[in-house]
This record gives structure tokens, C-alpha cells and sequence, in this order.
């Protein structure tokens, strides 16, 4: 398992692997951001946790066709399924490291990004705290999606389809959780329910997607 | 232990491509698999790797014994032939992958990226990969193609070598390899379209 998640972050940062597309992507949004609704600090500051919010949620999103469709172009999703790892094991590993090299650095960089679009004082921990707990949802859903649509062609367009319906609730309280933090609400219900989503997202889909995986690799 | 496949009927896309096939492969023979093209030898060796489920029929002494290759080598071109090979070898549980390069001449080539390769040499990589799963029965399909003259013999000495410590091997391929063991035909196995039939009978 170990040997699949080191394989997996090897590739993303060799030559071609996408490592850093997400944050690129998520880094210019941001930036348009401000272009688009004029420079006004207030009005930025009002927006600034839903639109870090749904940036990240689209920089997620960007990396995922690749996710499975790479293995199963090559073949190696096959003989992974031929392998001892069990099928669940191998999209746990995958959403992991779809987290590590996607999400992790989309929560790293979002307080830098908050100060764009001048994020009020209080928010930005709270900011951090809801990805890091919300991304890890979107890397799982996403990985369930990956597996409903490998072996498409064009599959790509169809996983966003599916996928970003799933993304709402996540959305919705992430950058509620955000949002009561900047204003200095009390976010104890959104905080919990984004952490019951992701748990339950982490606990269960694996499974799912593994299932879908096996009826597609047939 | 024996690889025992019973009364098997398998289906590509929903389709049955053969039916009552049964056939016996002991430990140390090799069973080489014949029949035209489309008459369903991926199909069956994806069904007795597990990849897919049997319309009917039986397979015993299968299950977590298997090492199967496709027909494509499921290689990562921006890593390189060590770092491939070390991979499959740590996946399947096993550490040694010097054998395996020695056995298919991939000692010079083992810091290549396998992007790099011919298509030969990544099939010899593709086959390499075999060794190091430590798994008793091989299930190959096409193991030849693109692979030369001296691959070929290559190839045929790593499966006599592993017939020899008590494994097997199941082999989808047109060519000679001059293994101990039996072929088997699965022409006559070809599933026949029951409703088909009477819908000839009409016209005639």
C-alpha cells in the first residue's frame, strides 16, 4: 500500500504528472476574482471565504480524470485488480494521494490567497481549518466519480457532471464554517457537520467505488 | 496444486464466446491456448484472473495464486526500469528484482525511464514483471509480441526455469516456445447462438 501511494506521488511530481496544475488554477481564480467585482475591500471581504472556497473546490476537480483513466490507459489498473491489494485498499490510496499532491496544497495556500481578497483578520484560521478537514471529502467523492467514468471516452466532462452535485453539501458547510469564522460567528454546527460528511465520505464511498471499479474493469 | 477449470461458459460484453470448456493445469506444465482471433482466449484469461465473473461453470485453485499479463504492460514511462519493476515487486510482496532483470537482459537498461524503451524492450520489462510477483500460475496473453528472436528464446527459458520450481503457465500465443506441456484448442468451444440457429433454419 505504501509501494502504490509513493508510486502515486512519484508520478505527480515527475515530468507531466500535474503536481501544482490545481494550485495554479485555484491561484488565478483567486486573482480574477477581484477584476471581475471591482476592488472594493468590503464587498471582498464579504465574498473572500465562498469564492476560497469554490476555487478550491474547482482546483479539486481539475485533477481528477486523471486520477484512474492514467492506470487504465497503461493497463496497470488491471493488474493492480490482479494483484493482492484488495480493490479498496488501491482507491484509498489513490484518493489519498490525489489529497496529498491536490488538496493539501490548495489549504496551505489559501491564507496567502485570503489576503488577496483582503479576508477579514479572524477568518483566516477558520478558513484553514474547513479545508483541511472538507478537502479530504472532495478527493474521495472525486475518486468514486473517477471510477464511475474510467474507461470513457470523454470522461472527463461527465465526471464533473456527476461529481460536482456531490461537492454541495461540502461546499456548503465548508465555506459556512468559513464564513461565521471571518464575521466571528459561533461555527460549531457547520464544523461538525462538514467533519461528519467527510467521515462518512472517507468511511464509505471506498467501497462504492471499488464496486463500481470492478463491474468496469470487466 | 492443479488449476481445475469445469464446464466454464464466459460472455465479452454481454455476448457468450465460449462454452464447456474444461481442462486441468498441474503444477510444472504449461497449457498453451489456441484458437483464432475474437474466439474469446483474453476473454478467458481475464475470467480465470478474476477480472471477470463466469456465465457458469467451475474454476478451482485459482484464487490469490495468479500473476496475469495483458496485453499491455501496465509500465509508467516517467519511471524508470528499476523503479517500475521495484513497484510490482513491493505490491506482490516480494524484494528481489535482480533476477528478474538478469533474466530478460534489462541489467543495462534498469535506469532508463520506460518511457524510453523500444516497444521489445518494454515487453521484456512487461514479462520481468512476472518474476517478481512470486505467484505460481502465469497467465499470459500474446507474452511475444514485438519481442525478436533472441527475446523469444529469453522468454521461453524464464518459463521453463519457472515450470521447473513447480509452477505453471497459461499461455495465449500463435508461435512455438517449445515448453513441456500440452495445447489446447478452444475452437470447438465457440458458444453457438441458440436463437440464431432456428432464425438460419428459416431462410433455408
Amino acid at each position: 500500500m505504501i509501494a502504490l501511494l509513493l508510486r502515486d506521488l512519484k508520478l505527480s511530481f515527475r515530468a507531466g504528472g500535474g503536481f501544482g496544475l490545481g494550485l495554479a488554477f485555484f491561484l488565478i481564480v483567486t486573482v480574477l476574482v477581484p477584476f471581475s467585482v471591482g476592488p472594493q475591500s468590503s464587498l471582498l471581504a464579504t465574498i473572500a471565504p465562498g469564492v476560497l472556497w469554490l476555487g478550491a473546490l474547482l482546483a479539486c476537480l481539475l485533477s481528477l480524470d486523471r486520477l484512474l483513466a492514467l492506470d487504465w490507459e497503461d493497463g496497470s489498473l488491471d493488474l493492480l485488480a490482479t494483484a493482492p491489494l484488495p480493490l479498496e485498499s488501491v482507491v484509498t490510496i489513490k484518493a489519498l494521494a490525489h489529497w496529498i499532491t491536490t488538496g493539501l496544497p490548495l489549504v496551505l495556500a489559501a491564507p496567502v490567497l485570503g489576503v488577496l481578497l483582503n479576508l477579514p483578520g479572524p477568518g483566516f484560521g477558520w478558513l484553514v481549518v474547513s479545508l483541511l478537514i472538507g478537502t479530504p471529502a472532495l478527493s474521495v467523492i472525486g475518486t468514486f466519480g473517477a471510477a464511475l467514468t474510467v474507461g470513457l471516452k470523454r470522461g472527463g466532462l461527465l465526471l464533473s457532471l456527476l461529481v460536482l452535485p456531490l461537492y454541495v453539501p461540502t461546499l456548503i458547510f465548508g465555506a459556512e464554517v468559513a464564513r461565521r469564522g471571518a464575521t466571528g460567528m459561533e461555527v460549531q454546527t457547520p464544523l461538525l457537520m462538514l467533519a461528519g460528511i467527510t467521515a462518512a465520505a472517507v468511511a464509505l464511498l471506498p467501497f462504492a467505488s471499488a464496486a463500481v471499479l470492478r463491474i468496469n474493469l470487466r | 496444486m492443479t488449476l481445475t477449470v469445469t464446464d466454464l461458459a464466459i460472455a465479452r460484453g454481454g455476448v457468450p464466446v465460449l462454452e464447456g470448456l474444461s481442462f486441468a493445469l498441474p503444477a510444472g506444465k504449461a497449457l498453451i491456448l489456441r484458437g483464432p482471433n475474437g474466439i474469446g482466449k483474453t476473454t478467458l484469461l481475464r475470467t480465470l484472473a478474476g477480472l471477470q465473473p463466469p456465465l457458469s461453470g467451475r474454476i478451482e485453485g485459482a484464487e490469490d495464486r495468479i500473476a496475469y499479463a495483458a496485453h499491455s504492460d501496465g509500465l509508467k514511462p516517467t519511471l524508470t526500469v528499476t523503479e517500475n519493476l521495484t513497484f510490482w515487486a513491493s505490491v506482490f510482496g516480494t524484494r528481489d528484482i535482480q533476477p528478474a532483470l538478469e533474466a530478460f537482459a534489462l541489467n543495462e537498461l534498469a535506469d532508463r525511464h520506460a518511457g524510453n524503451l523500444s516497444a521489445g524492450q518494454k515487453r521484456r520489462l512487461g514479462l520481468a514483471r512476472m518474476l517478481v510477483t512470486g505467484r505460481p500460475i502465469w497467465m499470459l496473453d500474446e507474452p511475444t509480441v514485438s519481442l525478436d528472436k533472441t527475446a523469444v528464446a529469453m522468454f521461453a527459458d524464464a518459463v521453463r526455469a519457472h515450470l521447473r520450481q513447480g509452477g505453471s503457465a497459461l499461455i495465449a500465443t500463435h508461435i512455438d516456445l517449445g515448453l513441456d506441456g500440452e495445447v489446447l484448442d478452444v475452437g470447438p468451444n465457440k458458444a453457438r447462438p441458440k436463437a440464431l440457429d432456428d432464425f438460419d433454419g428459416g431462410f433455408l
